[in-house]
């Protein structure tokens, strides 16, 4: 089974938000990058699980990122990446992306194509879904559980007020979220031999871009709390009631 | 040209994040000087016509076998005839777990640029620019699409409905509705339940109540409210609670009306799940707890001493005891 895995580079989760040239770009200085937490923890480490239970499984990873992506790319390959890809291109346009995807996929013939359910800087949760309509093929979205059964998927997904299992015939993509996997730490034989996996890199088509980013603004403080007494916890049912009007 | 908007359903039921996306397209299409109209994929209980109270004037309205179960390549076919048929210049959806789904597809199929996370209607002064949530809530982007057609899907609980008179026109809609390459094995509808997303008020517990055993502290305070629950990572980690309930940045982000934390320190990647609510209330016994700094009303106090007593202050001001 060939299964693609792809992987975008994200800012750490505690890293601190702000822009620079005029709100126009995030603010990169001492920012540390991740591997978007659900392409890395839910993603990756269930196609390496699908790997460790039928070895002949392929693993293959593809970013559209430029060159400061090829950290990120080396720790999923330490992870359990067999090869590759970097498409190199830096866009925030989810069609421009998810076309450089489609393209390598379609040539890949993968059975399995997974993305994580949404990135945590653009929060956008398209890609894997435009990958799937640009391939004409079925698409999962917020999977939980994915499990192989000869040439179908067998899948627990959430959808709205609920979960739902589904068997779908591969090839199929999927969008991965907590449930999945459970995430797991790089050993060092995996970081030794990442220095010798397969990364390949090529220039992106020509694609248009749907969609801009214009600015950046960052939401208003908070005035300050307000405290209320742990003697007096009616008091603050009373400001919830009188004062924000919340309840 | 209209601006068209897809109303989820759940069960035959139309969702309250519907109601806002159909407001949402009505102010759009004012904003573009044109109509709102909807479509509506399988059977609805009760009158869509009531849709015209949020400012629609048209629901297109289709039934087949195959729409009953839920497939985004199937629904993204359907909308893309509808959004050719009403001349659709705008096509707006919820940004949850199904609007998620098919937008993507929708975008490809038409050709159509799309913002997700939206969270104000388009700024059309120049070009035509959407304010969505990046960064998990901690930041804006103000984004451009470029292309003829427009898709916004919009976050739920970030747009005030705006509610008016009218009576919409029922439009029976048809086309080929092709078959599903999903077979659905079972659901389960989590019933009787606030679902969380869409909840007015959520009540969250964190690892300062100690065991999944005084979870009681958390359910009973938002029974009495009519709150939904949830939790932070570590609680769902551990499997005090389901990974459904989680909310921060690796798991839902909310925006409710009133987010009541309870023994939640207040990481960073927690707040950028709740920091998009409107009124934040923090209850920890530890005062150097950061989650202080992102509230606007806290108690520095032990949970177990102080949330009965705000539960039966609720009760007494709902009149429920």
């Amino acid at each position: 089974m060939k299964i693609l895995i792809c992987i975008s580079k994200t800012p750490d989760t505690t890293a601190k938000i702000g822009f620079a040239d005029n709100n126009t770009k995030f603010a990169t200085d001492g920012v540390q990058w991740i591997i978007n937490p659900y392409d890395e923890w839910y993603a990756l480490v269930r196609a390496i699980e699908l790997k460790e239970a039928d070895p002949s499984t392929t693993i293959h990873l593809i970013n559209v990122g430029g060159a400061d992506s090829e950290p990120i790319i080396r720790k999923a390959l330490a992870l359990g990446g067999d090869e590759a890809i970097r498409i190199n291109s830096e866009s925030s346009d989810s069609f421009f992306v998810a076309s450089q995807i489609a393209q390598v996929a379609k040539e890949g013939n993968y059975d399995l194509i997974f993305t994580g359910k949404e990135t945590i800087d653009y929060n956008g949760s398209s890609i894997g879904g435009m990958i799937a309509e640009i391939l004409d093929l079925p698409f999962i979205s917020h999977a939980i559980k994915l499990d192989i059964d000869s040439s179908n998927a067998l899948i627990a997904r959430e959808i709205e007020g609920g979960e739902e299992t589904d068997k779908i015939n591969l090839p199929l993509v999927v969008s991965c979220q907590k449930g999945m996997a459970e995430q797991r730490i790089p050993n060092m034989k995996g970081i030794m031999g990442a220095r010798t996996k397969p990364l390949k890199v090529i220039e992106p088509s020509s694609t248009e871009e749907y969609t801009s980013i214009v600015s950046f603004d960052l939401p208003p403080a908070k005035a300050g709390v307000k405290l209320v007494s742990p003697e007096n916890p009616e008091e603050l049912v009373r400001l919830l009631n009188e004062e924000a009007k919340s309840i | 040209m209209s601006v068209l908007v897809f109303i989820d359903q759940a069960e035959g039921i139309i969702k309250k994040s519907s109601f806002e996306v159909a407001s949402y397209a009505a102010q759009t299409a004012k904003i573009l000087n044109t109509t709102a109209e909807a479509i509506v994929l399988g059977k609805v209980q009760g009158t869509l016509s009531s849709l015209g109270n949020f400012g629609i004037s048209k629901v297109h309205t289709i039934e087949d076998a195959n729409l009953n179960h839920f497939d985004a390549q199937v629904y993204a076919k359907v909308i893309a005839d509808a959004t050719e048929k009403s001349g659709a210049q705008v096509v707006v959806f919820s940004n949850n777990t199904t609007g998620k789904a098919i937008a993507p597809r929708l975008s490809v199929r038409l050709k159509a640029g799309l913002v997700s996370g939206a969270v104000a209607l388009p700024d059309t002064s120049n070009n035509f620019v959407v304010k969505k949530s990046v960064f998990s809530g901690k930041a804006f982007a103000h984004v451009s699409i470029k292309t003829a057609i427009k898709i916004i899907a919009l976050n739920p609980n970030a747009f005030n409905i705006v509610k008016e008179d009218g009576a919409a026109e029922i439009i029976p809609f048809s086309t080929t509705v092709p078959n599903s390459r999903i077979e659905v094995t079972a659901t389960n509808k989590i019933t009787g339940d606030v679902p969380l997303g869409e909840a007015d008020i959520v009540v969250s517990g964190g690892r300062g109540l100690k065991g999944p055993e005084n979870w009681n502290l958390v359910t009973d305070l938002a029974q009495a409210l009519g709150a939904a629950t949830a939790c932070s990572r570590p609680v769902s980690d551990i499997h005090w609670r389901p990974h459904h309930e989680h909310v921060g940045q690796t798991g839902l982000a909310i925006a409710p009306n009133l987010y009541i934390a309870i023994g939640i320190s207040g990481a960073i990647q927690h707040l950028a799940g709740v920091n998009r609510s409107k009124t934040i209330v923090v209850i920890n016994k530890d005062p150097e707890a950061p989650f202080f700094k992102a509230a606007d009303y806290g108690i520095v106090g032990d949970a177990f001493e102080v949330v009965p007593r705000i539960t039966d202050a609720i009760k007494k001001l709902k009149g429920i005891s």
